[in-house]
């Protein structure tokens, strides 16, 4: 076999002092160690490895989510295809998860709003949303967002009226859950690409809301 | 929404490792579910000592558990990844800087 031509070569040309290649991390030697291993078993494909990388860096990200809100806030029958089997839904939309996990949309109403966590690990709805940010991966995210939902809220700037419950709900790798938010007053007759721009990540995970139209 | 996004991974090796365990699951070596439970209890594990706060600690759990997961296979034992490590390490430390980074031909054919 070829040697293999390491892809994330170091650019710095701002110094130029060293007389060889920068060297990685010791946990990035040890990715590429496991790479070469299993390439060179045949269990690993680097350009599979690419393509999974290309997906969730520039394909895939919060805008699948904000399209199946949008969707939902503007059309009936696809909200109610949605409580029936947003799996489904998902798989017609292709924002099926690879993982083939199933998706449970919940929906915010004013008296219930809905919150995701993980507590295992960061089971997250990667086809929907992308590669979940640092705070949801976070031990104080993981354990405090069931403990005391109401205070996590408020650090995200969230106030809810006393009268709204908040329900939290705990990821698996089995099922992922997509929370489509309140829709924001002011936005009858928008279209659903209009519609999505006012749907933040935070708001499908239950830890902000949609935006108000300016 | 911000018209740029936060990038999806913080360092290149998260990206990598990230592609690595999916592709290696999609490929059927192992199920999701295992994965997330193996996960799980390394992020405890780790978490009983401090906590993390889900950037690189985060991704040095998921690597100990792969680097645990395929131990277990025998896909890639440790004595393999530490001396396939090494000879990556040999390599970045004998290129010139600027050129392609490229294992030795001896190390090639000795692991």
């Amino acid at each position: 076999m070829s040697p293999r031509q390491d892809r994330h070569m170091p650019h710095d040309h701002s110094d130029h002092e060293h007389a060889h290649a920068l060297l990685p991390s010791d946990p990035a030697l040890r990715v590429k160690a496991l790479e070469t291993i299993l390439t060179r078993k045949g269990l690993v494909d680097p350009a599979a490895l690419d393509e999974v990388i290309d997906t969730y860096e520039n394909r895939v990200g919060p805008k699948n989510g904000a399209d199946v809100v949008a969707r939902a806030w503007s059309d009936e029958g696809f909200r109610a295809a949605l409580a029936v089997d947003a799996t489904e839904v998902m798989r017609e939309l292709g924002y099926y998860g690879r993982q083939g996990e199933h998706i449970v949309c919940t929906e915010c109403t004013p008296s219930v709003h809905h919150m995701v966590v993980c507590t295992l690990c960061s089971c997250y709805p990667w086809s929907l949303l992308g590669i979940p940010p640092g705070w949801y991966k976070s031990d104080a995210y993981r354990s405090r967002a069931v403990r005391e939902p109401r205070k996590v809220l408020a650090e995200f700037g969230v106030a809810l009226p006393p009268e709204t419950s908040v329900r939290v709900w705990d990821s698996t790798a089995e099922i992922r859950y997509l929370v489509i938010p309140l829709r924001p007053a002011g936005t009858e007759g928008m279209s659903v690409e209009e519609l999505a721009k006012l749907v933040t990540r935070d708001s499908m995970i239950g830890t902000g809301l949609a935006r108000v139209p300016e | 929404m911000p018209d740029i996004p936060e990038p999806a991974f913080a360092e290149p090796w998260h990206a990598q490792l990230f592609a690595l365990t999916v592709h290696l699951n999609e490929s059927g070596r192992f199920a999701w579910p295992d994965w997330a439970e193996r996960f799980g209890a390394t992020l405890a594990a780790h978490g009983l000592a401090r906590d993390l706060d889900g950037g690189n600690d985060y991704f040095m759990a998921w690597l100990e558990t792969l680097e645990k997961l395929l131990a277990e296979q025998g896909s890639a034992l440790p004595e393999e990844a530490g001396s396939v490590r090494a000879a990556w390490e040999r390599a970045y430390l004998s290129t010139p800087h600027g050129e392609p980074v490229r294992l030795s031909e001896s190390d090639e054919q000795a692991i």
